[in-house]
């Protein structure tokens, strides 16, 4: 392929999606690490803080990157915990995750049950899910990065917004299904919705805190009053739910339905 | 001197039925000062915390757990509610108006979901949505002081606020007003909502929400206390004759309102939208907005099952919004008779249950197994409405089918029963009836079945009946 043509795609996919995502063959994509590929997309909200304040429906453009396939497992964390003791449930800091991290391990250097091994890990902490992916040359997906892996170029959305609402119908089962075990995307991703909530790096961006409130008197995500006002989609039951579900977050908290997964620059 | 007490008395009865009940201003209220501290008394419904005994005001202490949690939202159909807690509807909370109100919203660590609280009792931003999102495995305390006395909903306003409702989040807060309201005999706490599920009404299993329907304001279920059948039966609200009755009744929606209505009551006093200000007096249906409350009270003067409905009545009839209150005493001839008459009104030619032109004949059965299977289908269309499913008939009206000795003694004479119909006194299993059972316009196949049916099961003979049988014995009606 002449220079020319790849860069008239290259263009061609930065503004319309992804629909090439063959072009930056990289050695750093894999089918573990799938290649996401440029393109824009619309944030559901904009994000609040002062310097990324974007006028609604403008298309953000995401840079390629890739995104693990799977979500962080216990296998994978047990072997971070190993390498890195200050991430210990015994040893880790008060002020990086709360009582409750890793809690379903019995102890330290163990997740318990067999059936276990391809579990995503859970109860664990935004401060603890970045170091982890620091360990492996990665990092925390943004929230943009996320939701335009998940929005896959507009492909079988109505199907991701089930997948999610029928997550949301099971009551919990005694552990999580395995990672990996939903369709992937169309770029590979497998399993962003129905089987647990994820980790983004810049999770309490999106919905102004108490304080901004009181000064720029702006509302948002936290409840109904301006809930439907200024996103992209209304109708996007599911969006909303997750961007309500960072906005209840801190960043040392843990829960028994959040883990997440890491993405590499290219 | 006399004469200015009279009148002055006269005054203030006035003036107490113009204000409704006793109660405070907002400015009062803020300004009252909290003595003490205590924790308040929640209940599910159908009931209602004690009234509030207190002269003075204090600080409330509520604890309030969330829980995502699967339950019965019809027969054979389950649902993932999330509640306040454990149940839909939420918890009751039962305030005095001037009472500092603490707030802790406990967000059950297996939830899968952040969830806030909305007071409408609440004067803040949000109604203290804005102080309270809740993830999971966390608590949010906030406190609020009770200015305005009522009845008040509460509900998650998380986003997508009309999900976290449709899913069950909501309940009712009464502020009480300083004077309380009069003592009556019974108080229940009734709510009615929607729900919008992935299948049909009546689609058996665990049904997910369905964001579409939702948004297309069509729901499959609109009930009473949280699903179809909350409280009827053994689980309906009771009284006796004679007792007066109070019901705080809130509407959660998320999108239905209520046109609120007991079949066969007349509410005395109706505090609309839960005022205190102007009760209404002879009210047959209140309004009740989505995200609003009534209280109703009424007498209940004579004994027997009185119906809850939203009087928009496909609702009640083919979605569930349906409760019973049921009466004991004596009767009070007075106030009502019961049935009076014998007498029987026969129209001309064939009753009104025929429906012209759509009969469809169905294959004729070919052993007593198959008369007995379609007879079951034509005893469910035709005779259970009556009848019952079990066969017991009811009391005092429809005479049993189930072990009857009339049926068993002379088929004959029930054929003659079906075809020709029945008035008068009756006697069986040794109770005496005086009704009227209309003549059947079924044909002798189909009677052949459904009396093959009854006889084949509750104890009875289990004799098999042909259409010959029926055509033998058939009562000939006069064209």
């Amino acid at each position: 392929m002449g220079s020319a043509v790849r860069r008239m795609l290259n263009l061609v996919a930065a503004i319309t999606g992804s629909l090439f995502p063959v072009f930056a063959a990289n050695a750093q994509t894999d089918q573990a690490w799938p290649l996401i590929s440029a393109g824009a997309y619309v944030a559901f909200f904009s994000p609040s803080s002062s310097k990324g304040k974007v006028p609604q429906s403008k298309p953000i453009v995401v840079k390629a990157f890739a995104m693990a396939r799977n979500q962080v497992t216990n296998t994978d964390f047990l072997r971070f915990v190993d390498q890195h003791p200050e991430w210990r449930k015994t040893e880790v800091k008060a002020i990086f995750a709360e009582r409750s991290y890793l809690q379903q391990w019995p102890s330290d250097l163990s997740f318990g049950a067999v059936g276990l091994v391809q579990n995503p890990v859970t109860n664990v902490s935004y401060f603890a899910a970045e170091a982890y992916c620091e360990a492996i040359d990665a990092r925390l997906p943004s929230t943009d990065e996320w939701e335009y892996a998940l929005a896959d170029a507009g492909r079988n959305q109505k199907s991701v917004a089930q997948t999610a609402l029928n997550w949301l119908a099971e009551p919990n089962h005694a552990s999580l299904a395995d990672v990996g075990t939903a369709t992937p995307n169309f770029y590979g991703v497998s399993g962003l919705v129905g089987l647990i909530w994820e980790w983004t790096s810049d999770f309490d961006s999106f919905v102004t805190s108490t304080e901004l409130r009181a000064t720029d008197g702006k509302d948002s995500a936290q409840f109904c009053g301006n809930g439907g006002t200024g996103v992209k989609d209304t109708a996007d039951y599911p969006a909303f739910m997750r961007f309500s579900m960072r906005a209840s977050l801190k960043a040392n908290y843990t829960l028994s339905n959040l883990g997440f997964r890491c993405v590499r620059d290219l | 001197m006399g004469r200015i007490v009279k009148t002055a008395s006269l005054m203030l009865t006035a003036m107490l039925l113009a204000a409704g009940v006793q109660a405070a201003t907002r400015e009062e209220n803020s300004a009252e000062p909290i003595i003490g501290q205590e924790d308040a008394v929640v209940t599910d419904a159908p009931n209602v915390p004690p009234p509030i005994k207190r002269d003075h005001a204090t600080k409330v202490v509520i604890h309030l757990e969330i829980k995502e949690v699967e339950g019965r939202l019809a027969d054979g159909v389950s649902y993932m509610f999330w509640t306040f807690g454990g149940k839909v509807p939420g918890k009751f909370m039962r305030v005095r108006e001037g009472d500092l109100v603490e707030m802790h919203l406990d967000n059950h660590p297996d939830n899968k979901n952040p969830h806030n609280i909305d007071l409408h009792a609440v004067n803040g931003p949000g109604g203290g949505a804005a102080a309270s999102l809740t993830a999971p495995g966390h608590s949010s305390v906030f406190s609020f002081k009770a200015l305005n006395p009522g009845l008040y909903v509460y509900h998650c306003a998380t986003a997508p606020v009309a999900m976290h409702v449709g899913n069950g989040m909501y309940g009712l807060i009464l502020v009480e007003p300083k004077g309380g309201y009069p003592s009556v005999d019974h108080e229940y706490y009734v709510m009615q909502s929607d729900f919008y599920t992935k299948g049909a009404n009546g689609e058996q299993g665990l049904q997910p929400f369905s964001m579409q329907k939702a948004i297309d304001e069509k729901p499959d279920y609109i009930v009473f206390n949280g699903a179809v059948g909350s409280t009827t039966g053994d689980k309906a609200l009771t009284a006796n004759t004679g007792e007066t009755v109070r019901l705080y009744v809130g509407v959660g929606g998320p999108n239905v309102t209520s046109s609120f209505h007991v079949i066969g009551q007349i509410f005395d006093n109706v505090y609309a939208e839960g005022n205190t200000s102007a009760i209404m007096h002879n009210v047959q249906t209140t309004f009740i907005p989505a995200g609003g409350a009534a209280i109703t009270e009424f007498k209940a003067s004579v004994p027997g099952t009185f119906i809850l409905v939203d009087h928009s009545l496909t609702r009640a009839f083919n979605r569930g919004a349906l409760a019973q209150f049921k009466v004991s005493g004596p009767e009070d001839k007075v106030v009502y008779s019961g049935k009076m008459s014998d007498e029987v009104y026969l129209p001309e030619g064939s009753g009104i249950r025929v429906a012209e032109g759509v009969a469809k004949p169905l294959p004729a059965a070919k052993n007593r197994a198959e008369r007995i299977k379609i007879g079951e289908s034509i005893y469910a269309n035709n005779c259970q409405a009556c009848h019952q499913a079990t066969g017991e008939g009811i009391p005092d009206a429809f005479p049993p089918l189930a072990n009857s000795d009339y049926l068993n003694a002379d088929k004959a004479r029930a054929i003659k029963t079906i075809t020709g119909g029945l008035e008068g006194k009756l006697m069986v299993n040794g109770k005496s009836f005086n009704s009227v059972m209309p003549a059947w316009e079924l044909s002798d196949e189909e009677i052949a079945n459904v009396m093959t049916y009854l006889y084949g099961n509750w104890g009875n003979s289990d004799v098999e009946i042909t259409p010959a049988d029926v055509k033998a014995n058939r009562v000939a009606r006069a064209e």
